[in-house]
């Protein structure tokens, strides 16, 4: 009996060694451990033996069969890590030069840079506010201290609907509204009127590559007690310093603007030499002219509903056709609004 | 306009101070400079004042003549010349061998034959005029070879302002006006004009002139005869020319320099065409002859100069052809006026015809100007030509004064302007170089402001802050953030939605934000054979193509569509932009901010198209809204729509915009082998709708159960009614997996999955409540698939 338990186990190895795949194995496995299995069988023959030799020759198969159970259990083992050693042997390398086409949107640029401010002036406690194209003449000049006979309101400039309306010539339309929204808050609870306010403006004028007759502006204003000149470049240093993720220097030229007074143009240090040395993009003046500002003229306060000797604020005017243009390099104006998938596809998202 | 550092010097001492960066701080200070800054005579040296002493004719050339020219020095000098000008005793600017004149350095050469020892110049040349007909003719008595630039002031710094930065400064339309800001830059004293003294002709006989319309302000004139000098000095022409203009003659150049100098535009008649001057509009229209030769037509609203009832300028802007001075003009009458702005403004619009006398007066003239121009016009004069005799008085009509302005405020409001301090001398002695009378006590300010900003600039104490600001430096100004009480900020909800709409429909969907224009392009609808559709027109667009406004976004997606078609074989598009969708009683405009969405697609699957379309718009309800959305069939109401599966969007029972297809017709136009559809979502009712809560449910721990059944029909909706009708809390969803269509029969595959939250359902429950929905719908003849 001995002898044949140990041809068992050599017969079992070298079973073992033979068995290349899961299925043969288990039929191995069966063959031995499964209930007709040989090594079962010999449990089955133990009948004729005495209790002594049965004891001994018990122990002899139970150790046989646990035997038998782990090397099938690591062959198994082995088998398993053949298998994904195989897998992995079996994976071409890809060839990633291979060009794929996966299908994404775009934004227009516009809204990029839109929300990039959007997203500055927020963070600064400002509301964004939202306003339609089409004013009233009131809305968008008498209302912000264009006189009647001021030559922005010149038929030439400013497109005018058949019913006397007009479509916005300037983001400043918004102005009054704004302060009547907000002045309330401001009178009775002390609340600062911070608010911004990005539209599509239009302006009646043949166009080319520097000129539209709809682009988009970004107003902003903020009215308080004892808001200052001071805050007033305090703020706009700040902000385009954000706007353009550098460290901008700022200057102020006087500029005549009937909503503001005193009024400004702001000009920033050149975005490519610093402003120190000149070069072609700031027509080697080291300084760019970017914004008009300026603290919001009194009348427009007080047409506003809001008392100037009490109040004063500032309100500038951002060119975010501008801004986009600058940031992208795009040249030509008319690239905005060409509806072209060529161009227009071309900017993801950009926070 | 152009500036000259030598005029401004006249009236301003800039000695020991860097021009260059006064002129920068101008341009800080005041207005904006040109960055092309001209140094007039830098490129010239060595042109000496010489005499001709012989000519003689080249032997081999009709134009040459070969010259002895005496230039100061022991021999003459030899000169080839080509000038057809050259005469004994003629004295001229003359280039010395050494001498530069831009990038030419003048050497001895031989020309056609004889050597030539330097140049005679012509005035182009040496860059004091455009004359370039012959060299330049000195008559002044000056010392043979002296160096030209010591006696002419060639050397000069020039800049130039840009107008536009002008409009609310008449007074900076002048040399003086610019030297009073250099003065209160520089912080030195400007210098008072040399006048003569008119009243010295008040006994003399006055000039016939009345003003009979309110919009001459001022009128003044004086007469004076004999003017024997023809040509301008050279220094003046200089200054003229450097300021860009043309010296003409003696008396037009005069008033040209006396508009540069202070400001104020003149003109001279010849007396006997002006011997009754009224000033008056006519009540019909004529044509009129400018001096420069022009027919114009004159409209009742323009103001103009007449002898009697005869015009003979155009008030403000440009003199009559037949008042003008002429060789046999004996006795001049010299006007001086002040206009009505915007007359004069509206005027050169109507008349296409601006001037340097028009720009001027737009801006508001100060009219205190007129006669103080006429006095020092007379001391130049006399300057330059002693046999002048005045005839007349000066006779002076002043119809209109502005108001006097007077302004007061305290150090508190200067100081919560700036938000800096600024002390009080500063503030005084700033306003007083500025030309305001300021009286000061304690901390109270009076600022009375000089007649020159008076007209329209200066009048509210805001303004004075801006006088004292810009003269003190905004560079100089110390910066600090406003401080202010902390509040949130709400975003408007029609913003976030918009903001939410854009990143879904770009994100998600991969469609492409264009953007359009507001009105209609006539040209292209009609290439498309889509009506041009709109409730309102501009009035007056410079393009008849574009003068309607849209009503609807879809004809200029679909315009794009067709612009795009060869980008890729499908591909998607969306704005949200403005249409005017109406008009009110009051016959205001209904603006509506609007999301268009139109999808391209290559091939005839319509369907798949449209439901993706139709997928978009309830994701970006559930998404934003957490709210179904609802369609209904709705009829066609352009001629775009395909009268079929046009549908009504609605959510909360509101419609909220339109989904459709394109019309075949249309369709075919921009691809005979695509399908389009489109869909247009009111962006305001979009954010109106309001947003349901999130209701959380616990999903069930016990296992659910899955039913498919199919049906024979091509249509959800009554499936979609059965299961409903069953009203069963157990079936917590419902998915259509399979659509099956083939020309005899149709059929729709949905899964039912039950599940209940406190126990495992049984097989047979579940099963007898598909039944009821089988034999519900078999009662519609509607069967199940065997």
């Amino acid at each position: 009996m001995k002898e044949k338990l140990e041809q068992l186990r050599a017969t079992l190895k070298s079973e073992l060694d033979q068995a290349t795949d899961p299925q043969t194995l288990e039929n191995l496995r069966v063959s031995y451990l499964g209930k007709k299995g040989c090594i079962t069988d010999l449990l089955k023959g133990m009948k004729s033996l005495s209790n002594e030799e049965k004891k001994s020759f018990g122990q002899m198969v139970n150790q046989l069969k646990q035997q038998a159970a782990e090397s099938i259990q690591k062959r198994s083992q082995e088998l398993k890590e053949l298998e994904i050693k195989r897998e992995i042997e079996r994976m071409p390398e890809f060839d990633l030069t291979i060009p794929v086409k996966e299908e994404r949107g775009s934004y227009h640029p516009i809204t990029l840079v839109q929300r990039e401010c959007e997203r500055i002036f927020t963070t600064m406690g400002f509301n964004v506010e939202d306003y339609p194209e089409v004013v009233t003449d009131y809305e968008c000049f008498e209302a912000v201290n264009v006189p009647k006979n001021h030559p922005a309101r010149d038929m030439q400039d400013t497109y005018y609907l058949e019913n006397g309306e007009l479509l916005k010539s300037q983001t400043s339309a918004a102005q009054n509204a704004i302060l009547k929204k907000y002045g309330p808050q401001l009178k009775e609870k002390g609340m600062p009127i911070r608010a911004i306010f990005p539209g599509r403006c239009f302006r009646n004028e043949a166009t080319d590559a520097t000129h539209e007759n709809t682009f988009f502006q970004m107003e902003g204003v903020m009215v308080d007690k004892n808001i200052s000149i001071s805050n007033l470049i305090y703020f706009m240093k700040t902000m385009l310093s954000e706007v353009f993720q550098k460290d901008i220097k700022v200057r102020l030229r006087p500029g005549f603007f009937p909503f503001v007074e005193p009024g400004f143009e702001l000009d920033i240090s050149c975005l490519i030499c610093g402003g120190d040395e000149g070069c072609p993009s700031c027509n080697h003046s080291g300084w760019l002219e970017l914004c008009p500002c300026g603290m919001i003229h009194p009348e427009v306060l007080k047409e506003g509903g809001i008392d100037p000797e009490e109040y004063t604020g500032f309100a500038f005017g951002l060119g975010l056709t501008r801004l986009a243009m600058m940031k992208y390099g795009i040249k030509d104006i008319r690239d905005l609004n060409s509806g072209s998938l060529k161009v227009m596809s071309q900017f993801t998202d950009d926070k | 306009m152009f500036l000259s550092m030598n005029w401004i010097k006249d009236f301003v001492d800039l000695s020991g101070l860097d021009e260059l960066s006064l002129i920068n701080q101008f341009s800080l200070s005041t207005a904006e400079v040109e960055n092309d800054i001209q140094f007039k005579g830098s490129e010239l040296s060595g042109v000496v004042v010489a005499e001709i002493k012989s000519v003689e004719n080249h032997p081999e050339s009709k134009k040459l003549h070969l010259l002895k020219v005496d230039i100061g020095a022991e021999e003459l000098v030899d000169v080839v010349c080509g000038a057809p000008n050259v005469r004994v005793g003629m004295k001229t600017a003359f280039a010395k061998v050494g001498a530069k004149i831009g990038e030419i350095e003048i050497t001895p050469r031989p020309l056609a034959g004889y050597m030539s020892c330097g140049m005679c110049c012509s005035e182009k040349e040496i860059g004091i005029s455009d004359d370039h007909s012959g060299i330049m003719e000195i008559t002044d008595d000056i010392a043979l070879g002296t160096d030209i630039k010591d006696v002419y002031a060639i050397d000069d710094i020039v800049f130039e302002v840009d107008n536009k930065s002008l409009t609310n400064r008449p007074d900076l339309w002048s040399h003086y006006g610019i030297a009073r800001e250099f003065a209160a830059i520089a912080k030195r004293p400007l210098k008072a004009l040399d006048f003569d003294d008119l009243t010295a002709y008040d006994k003399l006989p006055k000039v016939d002139m009345k003003i009979e319309d309110p919009l001459c302000y001022r009128y003044s004139c004086l007469q004076f005869e004999n003017i024997s000098r023809n040509v301008s000095p050279v220094n003046m022409r200089i200054r003229l020319y450097y300021c860009g203009m043309r010296a003409i003659n003696f008396l037009a150049d005069m008033t040209n320099y006396l508009m540069l100098e202070m400001g104020q535009p003149m003109h001279a008649f010849d007396s006997r065409k002006v011997e009754n001057i009224r000033i008056k509009r006519f009540d019909q229209d004529f044509t009129f002859q400018t001096l420069d030769g022009v027919e114009r037509n004159i409209d009742p609203e323009t103001l103009m100069i007449c002898n009697g009832d005869t015009p003979v300028a155009i008030a403000g802007i440009m003199g009559g052809l037949d008042s003008e001075i002429v060789e046999d003009t004996h006795t001049l009458t010299l006007e001086s006026a002040t206009f009505d702005a915007t007359s004069i403004r509206k005027s050169t619009v109507r008349l296409s015809h601006r001037t340097d006398s028009s720009m001027r007066y737009e801006k508001s003239l100060d009219p205190e100007l007129t006669t103080a121009a006429i006095a020092r016009f007379v001391y130049l004069l006399k300057q330059y030509d002693g046999g002048v005799e005045v005839v007349s008085s000066l006779t002076d009509d002043y119809a209109y004064h502005y108001p006097e302005v007077t302004l007061s405020f305290d150090k508190a409001y200067v100081d919560r302007y700036t938000g800096i301090a600024i002390d009080n001398d500063t503030i005084v002695s700033t306003l007083e170089r500025l030309g305001f009378t300021v009286s000061v006590s304690g901390d109270d300010f009076e600022v009375t402001v000089p007649s020159w900003r008076a007209t329209k600039d200066v009048t509210i104490k805001a303004d004075i802050i801006e006088e004292i600001t810009r003269i003190y430096g905004y560079d100089n100004f110390e910066i600090h953030t406003a401080t202010a009480p902390l509040f949130p900020t709400r975003p408007e909800p029609v913003k976030k939605d918009e903001d939410n709409v854009k990143d879904i429909l770009v994100k998600r969907y991969a469609l492409h934000e264009l953007h359009s224009y507001v009105w209609n392009y006539a040209d292209e609808l009609k290439e498309l054979g889509i009506a041009n559709i709109g409730e309102i027109k501009l009035k007056n667009a410079s393009n008849p193509n574009i003068e309607t406004i849209r009503k609807t976004m879809i004809p200029t997606q679909l315009c794009q569509v067709r612009s795009n078609i060869g980008y890729a074989p499908s591909f998607g598009i969306f704005e949200v932009g403005r249409v005017v969708s109406g008009m009110t009683d009051d016959n205001l405009c209904i603006e509506n901010k609007i999301l268009g969405i139109t999808l391209y697609q290559k091939g005839s699957d319509v369907r798949s198209l449209y439901f993706r379309l139709k997928a978009m718009i309830e994701n970006l309800v559930d998404e934003l809204k957490h709210k179904k959305v609802s369609f209904e069939k709705i009829a066609a109401k352009y001629d775009y729509e395909h009268p079929t599966n046009l549908n009504a969007v609605i959510v909360d029972g509101r419609v909220i915009g339109r989904i459709g297809i394109v019309h075949p017709v249309v369709m075919k136009k921009i691809d005979k082998r695509a399908s389009i559809v489109f869909a247009e979502i009111d962006m305001d009712r979009f954010a109106a709708i309001a947003n349901n809560s999130i209701v959380y449910s616990e999903p069930s721990k016990f296992p659910s159960i899955e039913i498919d059944l199919s049906f024979v029909t091509a249509r959800f909706a009554p499936i979609k009614e059965a299961i409903e009708a069953e009203n069963c809390e157990l079936i917590k969803s419902v998915e259509v997996i399979d659509i099956y269509e083939d020309e005899e029969n149709s059929s729709i595959a949905v899964r039912l999955t039950f599940s209940d939250n406190t126990r495992t359902l049984t097989r047979d429950e579940v099963v007898t409540v598909s039944e009821a929905i089988i034999e519900d719908l078999d009662k519609q003849g509607i069967r199940l698939k065997g």
